[in-house]
């Protein structure tokens, strides 16, 4: 076998869900009325975006071994906050922006130094931290509202050249300046070691304990950038439990549609990116068929089962049967 | 000796686990351009020599030495910096992770702060090229490579550390015989580099064809250093064994050839591990299964309890053929079937459940009384048990995890007798457990092979074998090499043929 084909076996997850999105999202725009248009480009692309943000950063503690159940009220703590703090002139707007990233990343980091060294099962330390995170958010908004810098959100929600949606460049910059490099860095290296044998990865001298760490704040600026692009959308901030829950819940499904295994040690953020966009595709193709969008979840649940069982096919070829228990 | 300075010195080194002893007072030299063998048998305390000696664990007591200045390795990583690196028996690889990256882990050769895949790879080629590998591709994931690519893989992963003390322990334990040639060149050229090499092998052989010093181990205790041809391989026997079998075991009945066949084997295959083993066991017969570590010993347990897939050949009980498709089958034989798993506390207890429950867990069909389960005679079931194998648990509601280790291994014990097996396969039930408990164990196993049942005992520790085994069979790459039959079972006979070399009456034959 040539590289090649090592390289598109080693990311055929990712090339499943891209392939499930490119099928789904070519059916909705060839029964969507107006086809497709910056227009429509751009609402799609504003929805996809944010859970594709929560998806990737679901995806890091998971490739760990681990599991994040706080993402979704960062996302929320990051809008309520942006809601207040990004605000006033364009200069003072972007000081606000990095403020909201700086406490999202806080937030991964505590969750990561509970983890790391308190010992703590990451679901559960993540599902405590997520319900002071989402306590934290209600204090700083009790009530929907609040502004954004207008100028910044427009640009972020816009177009760029009046044809691609701002929000996808926004996603590519953060692939090709937070993930690519991050991929291929010692650390990050040390988060596939890490998740797919932490023994031997301690044996073989890898940082095990930063880069979980790492992991886990990581997840938490693309949670942070998450709720700041949705305060650009919406602009207020609004304490939403309901939204909170959905997005920590669709964010695992993406990750596992992106072809990541919750097993740790395999998988990519760009397959996250596509799981959630196949995700988001759903409740499109609903809407062009003319479906209830009550079906979404059954849809939602459909799809998630056959990306699983597209991933268990190897309990075929086990020989131990102590093997399936593991 | 011609550096005055050994590579690596051990200076009064003590290792305990809790109160048991691993390690005591060791002294131990060794030096560059030199191929050191550490001998011993299993237990013998060479693994927690090389833990100490590669970070993996630190010593109770005494100094470490490398290049004559005194360190305290906390982690594999520190050892790694000095110098010393270790091939591990548990392969330390990553599974999801290609062979190029495996490779590099510690130290991937970076460009601009980031990993450089392309001269990461050309590195893996030029490393998998050296150990005889190029059939392996470097973008292959580890998991796809069969175990003897993953072993070369995990040597090729040492070199690439530069090491100035190479620490191989069992590492040839997978490998074929070309693999294993592959090894004894490198090892040699390391050597020639000048590269102080540990090398622990149970094959004698290999010992004979590499070493040119050695070092016995026994009991946690240095024994004596050799050079090479200072002592025959006998000698060397004598040593690794020479302690009085310190175990009091029940008398055993004269032997019985003409027993009443209870399981019979026949022509058993399993992938790598079990090669046509064909054996009977008769009806009342103390069984032994012999030999190293790792020789398919617990494999041919598993496949008799119906737990591997794709086994084939033939089992029988009393002549009527037993399906090897799970351990409920197994159980539903017509002596039923009983496993005494390895590892009490994954696969024997439900740790957080009560003494009571575990002991009930197998035989609850048994205790049914419609829709529930009979609670009078479950507790007369349960307190017989526990009368009977003497159970100390203060509280049989407790969870059983409160117990100590003898108390939980008869637990395990009990949960199988409770299903009245006509055939019980025991796993090496002794591991970790206290003298006296061990001593009730032996005459319970007597007790129930007088009562008819047929015992299959697999155990790693071969005074074990001789004092309560009729019979043993020892193993030896997955195949039965030589059956002991009665007064044959002897220590010299056992390890002699657990190493595989010929005992001086065969060779006089």
């Amino acid at each position: 076998m040539n590289n090649w084909r090592y390289h598109f076996s080693h990311n055929l997850g990712t090339w499943t869900a891209v392939g499930l999105f490119v099928l789904m999202f070519t059916i909705y725009i060839s029964n969507h009325e107006a086809g497709l248009n910056p227009a429509v480009a751009t609402t799609a692309a504003n929805k996809a975006v944010l859970l594709a943000l929560v998806a990737i950063a679901q995806t890091l503690p998971v490739l760990t071994r681990g599991l994040d159940l706080s993402v979704g009220m960062v996302f929320v703590m990051a809008n309520c906050l942006a809601s207040v703090i990004v605000v006033g002139t364009v200069g003072e707007g972007l000081l606000g922006c990095v403020g909201v990233l700086a406490v999202g990343m806080l937030a991964g980091f505590i969750n990561g130094a509970i983890v790391v060294w308190g010992r703590l099962q990451p679901i559960i330390t993540t599902l405590a931290t997520g319900a002071i995170y989402y306590g934290i958010a209600l204090w700083i908004r009790p009530s929907p509202g609040g502004d954004v810098q207008t100028d910044i959100a427009d640009f972020v929600t816009g177009q760029a050249f009046d044809v691609i949606p701002m929000a996808l460049i926004v996603l590519l910059i953060v692939v090709l300046v937070v993930w690519i490099p991050y991929r291929s860095s010692v650390l990050g290296r040390a988060t596939y070691a890490v998740g797919s044998n932490e023994q031997a990865a301690y044996m073989s001298g890898v940082p095990v304990q930063r880069a979980k760490l790492l992991a886990y704040t990581l997840a938490g600026f693309f949670a942070a950038l998450g709720g700041l692009i949705l305060t650009f959308n919406t602009y207020s901030g609004e304490a939403s439990s309901p939204i909170g829950g959905t997005y920590t819940l669709n964010s695992i499904a993406a990750v596992v549609i992106g072809g990541t295994s919750l097993f740790g040690g395999w998988g990519s953020a760009i397959g996250s990116i596509f799981g959630a966009f196949v995700l988001r595709t759903i409740e499109d193709l609903l809407f062009v068929f003319d479906l209830p969008p009550l079906w979404q979840p059954l849809f939602q649940g459909v799809v998630l089962l056959v990306a699983v069982s597209l991933g268990a096919i190897r309990v075929f070829r086990i020989r131990n049967r102590l093997e399936l228990f593991t | 000796m011609f550096d005055p300075t050994p590579l690596l010195e051990l200076k009064g080194v003590s290792k305990r686990y809790g109160g048991i002893a691993a390690l005591t007072e060791v002294d131990f030299k060794a030096y560059a351009g030199e191929i050191h063998a550490v001998l011993g048998e299993n237990g013998a305390g060479k693994s927690t020599l090389i833990k100490i000696a590669s970070g993996v664990t630190d010593a109770t007591e005494g100094e470490v030495l490398v290049e004559g200045k005194r360190v305290n390795f906390h982690s594999p990583t520190d050892a790694m910096r000095a110098g010393v690196v270790c091939v591990f028996q548990e392969l330390s690889l990553l599974p999801d992770m290609a062979v190029a990256d495996n490779l590099s882990i510690a130290t991937p050769p970076l460009r601009g702060g980031l990993i450089d895949a392309k001269a990461q790879r050309a590195r893996a080629v030029e490393l998998l090229e050296r150990v005889g590998c190029e059939d392996v591709h470097p973008l292959e994931l580890v998991k796809n490579l069969p175990l003897s690519r993953r072993q070369m893989v995990e040597i090729a992963k040492a070199l690439a550390k530069k090491p100035k003390l190479l620490i191989l322990d069992e590492a040839t334990s997978a490998l074929t015989a070309k693999d294993v040639e592959r090894i004894y060149l490198i090892i040699r050229e390391l050597r020639a580099e000048g590269v102080g090499i540990l090398y622990v092998s149970h094959r004698m052989h290999e010992i004979e064809a590499l070493a040119d010093i050695a070092t016995v181990f026994r009991n946690g205790r240095k024994i004596e250093t050799f050079r090479k041809g200072e002592r025959s391989v006998h000698e060397i026997i004598q040593m690794m064994i020479g302690r009085e079998v310190s175990h009091h075991y029940p008398a055993k009945p004269p032997f019985d050839a003409n027993r009443t066949p209870a399981l019979t084997v026949s022509g058993l295959n399993w992938g790598r591990e079990i090669n046509d083993v064909s054996f009977t066991a008769g009806k009342g017969e103390i069984l032994g299964l012999g030999g190293l570590d790792g020789q398919g010993q617990r494999e041919l347990l598993l496949a008799l309890f119906g737990v591997l897939k794709g086994v084939s050949g033939s089992v029988s009980v009393e002549d009527v053929p037993m399906p090897l498709s799970g351990p409920r089958h197994a159980m539903k034989a017509k002596l039923p079937v009983a496993l005494i798993p390895e590892d009490r506390k994954v696969e024997g207890l439900m740790l957080p459940m009560s003494v009571r429950d575990n002991l009930t867990l197998a035989s609850l069909s048994q205790l049914r009384s419609g829709f529930g389960i009979d609670s009078r005679r479950e507790g007369e079931a349960v307190d017989r048990m526990v009368q009977r194998m003497q159970i100390k648990a203060p509280d049989l509601a407790a969870p059983v995890a409160t117990l100590s280790g003898g108390n939980q291994q008869k637990v395990v014990l009990a949960k199988w007798l409770m299903t009245e097996p006509g055939i019980i396969l025991l796993n090496d039930p002794t591991r970790g457990i206290d003298v006296g408990t061990k001593q009730e164990l032996y005459k319970l196993l007597r007790s129930l092979a007088a009562e008819g049942r047929t015992i299959i005992f697999y155990s790693t520790d071969y005074a074990e074998l001789i004092g309560s085994c009729d019979r043993v069979l020892i193993l030896y790459g997955g195949r039965i090499t030589r059956e002991l039959k009665g007064d044959e079972c002897t220590e010299h006979n056992i390890v002699a043929s657990s190493l595989n070399v010929e005992t001086e009456a065969e060779k006089a034959a």
